[in-house]
């Protein structure tokens, strides 16, 4: 399982890359590949005011839909909408493909994630 | 947990395992839209040892299968199999299952995994005849290959002429040198076989078959659902239950009026004739989604139906679902709403044949 170094975690299997204040988030590849091929995703609105932990998007697989939770707290800056027509992007590599941008509105929330370590013990 | 003889190969062959009826099964090795398109177009081979099997046996085992299944046993021909289902006196639904006619005093009846204990309690208690009811499901295990090359991939184990094997017929035959029961039925759409034997037989059967076949595919419960959904068989739970009965659910060609009293034959005859104010339908989603089973179906603001099963159908790629809705919103291209996530999406009343069926006649 591809857990990069450099990431923040949830619990529930998605991911953070903090850039210049901004967040990158997606899903993991451990979620990738527990759902199977995902086909579609329901894609939240650029300017949303996202919850830390609360729901944001919504995936599904041939078998199952699930809810995205955002690992953290702030405004929408850019919505990844090429995963729309191509959903299974996120199977093929979800690192690269980021599903939403925001704006960080509290970095101290950053310290309720998991790094690598701690979230590669919640894949075992 | 259960497992089957088959675990370590499942493992092995890297599937993805899910409890399900008890049993850790195999939801997919591969993908599920892979391994479905390979049954449609080549074939896959499915573990299904987790079905139930029952024996009926005795002087009056025709009687006591014809009291407690809808279809008509009294016609069945030796090697014949039948499909039906086990009725309240409601018209509710036990089960749904085939009947394997040896001869009149012995019957094999096989059954919904995740029924069997009940339903083997539900016959024995029916049980006024002379017969024997014995669970055989422990013993038995049970491989099913499915698709067009089905035959010619079975053909290459057995000395037996499958081609005279004819869609709903059995009989009992080598497969690599075990001796199993092999029938020409199944649960994709695609001709195909289902083959039961001891463990260890079928254990041999699916690594022969495997081995053999660069072909075939091993398939797991994942693509058995969306292929037994293109073509509209019923699942127990979702289209069938002890709230929704044969008649509502359109399996008229499943319950017989023209034999004698069997449990829930009164309420199925008087639905049938006033015609039921219920029924499962086809529907097509016009936008973008996923109707998934329990989801709410509306007219305007009146709820009108659920979900049975609903999928993006790997086949056509269409976005559909089986229904059970209220009359008179049933009707072919009638509108209606489903909400999705607290949303409301538009559908079209359908046909439920998504897919085409291509049994061998």
């Amino acid at each position: 399982m591809n857990i990069p170094k450099n990431l923040y975690y949830t619990e529930s299997h998605e991911w953070v890359r903090v850039e210049d204040g901004h967040a990158y988030i997606g899903i993991t590849d451990y979620a990738q590949d527990s759902l199977g091929e995902i086909v579609f995703i329901e894609l939240p609105e650029e300017n949303d005011q996202l919850t830390q932990f609360s729901e944001f998007a919504a995936i599904e697989s041939v078998k199952a839909a699930s809810d995205l939770n955002s690992p953290l707290s702030g405004v929408i800056l850019t919505v990844n909408e090429e995963l729309e027509d191509n959903p299974e992007l996120l199977n093929e590599d979800p690192y690269d493909n980021w599903i939403i941008k925001i704006e960080i509105e509290d970095e101290a929330e950053l310290n309720k994630l998991l790094n690598a370590e701690e979230y590669a013990k919640v894949c075992e | 947990m259960k497992k089957t003889i088959l675990y370590e190969d499942h493992l092995r062959l890297g599937a993805k395992m899910v409890e399900f009826a008890g049993y850790e099964m195999p939801i997919r090795y591969t993908s599920i839209t892979d391994e479905h398109l390979a049954v449609r177009k080549q074939a896959g081979i499915f573990d299904v040892s987790h079905m139930g099997e029952i024996h009926v046996i005795g002087k009056e085992a025709t009687e006591l299968v014809n009291y407690i299944f809808t279809n008509n046993v009294n016609s069945m021909t030796a090697n014949q199999v039948l499909y039906g289902m086990m009725c309240y006196e409601n018209g509710g639904v036990v089960d749904d299952l085939l009947v394997y006619k040896y001869n009149d005093q012995f019957y094999l009846l096989v059954v919904n995994a995740s029924n069997v204990d009940k339903d083997f309690e539900w016959i024995q208690k029916q049980n006024r005849f002379d017969a024997d009811v014995i669970n055989k499901s422990e013993d038995i295990s049970e491989v099913a290959l499915q698709g067009p090359l089905a035959e010619a991939m079975l053909q290459k184990a057995t000395e037996y002429d499958l081609s005279g094997l004819t869609f709903f017929t059995f009989d009992e035959m080598p497969i690599f040198g075990y001796d199993c029961l092999v029938s020409r039925t199944g649960y994709t759409g695609e001709d195909g076989f289902e083959i039961y034997g001891d463990h260890d037989a079928i254990r041999s059967i699916f690594n022969r078959l495997l081995e053999d076949n660069p072909e075939l595919l091993a398939c797991g419960l994942g693509c058995r659902d969306t292929l037994r959904f293109e073509v509209a068989l019923p699942l127990y739970g979702n289209e069938l239950s002890a709230d929704i009965t044969p008649i509502e659910a359109g399996l008229n060609f499943a319950v017989s009026f023209d034999k004698n009293d069997y449990i829930g034959k009164s309420v199925l005859e008087r639905q049938k004739r006033d015609k039921p104010k219920r029924r499962i339908v086809g529907l097509q989603l016009e936008g973008k989604g996923i109707l998934r089973h329990g989801y709410d179906v509306y007219h305007e603001d009146t709820r009108v139906g659920v979900i049975t099963t609903g999928y993006i159908a790997p086949s056509t790629n269409e976005s559909v679902a089986l229904a059970l809705i209220d009359k008179p919103y049933d009707k072919m291209n009638q509108e209606l709403a489903v909400e999705i996530r607290n949303k409301r999406v538009k559908v079209k009343v359908r046909s439920k044949k998504f897919y085409d069926k291509k049994y061998h006649k």
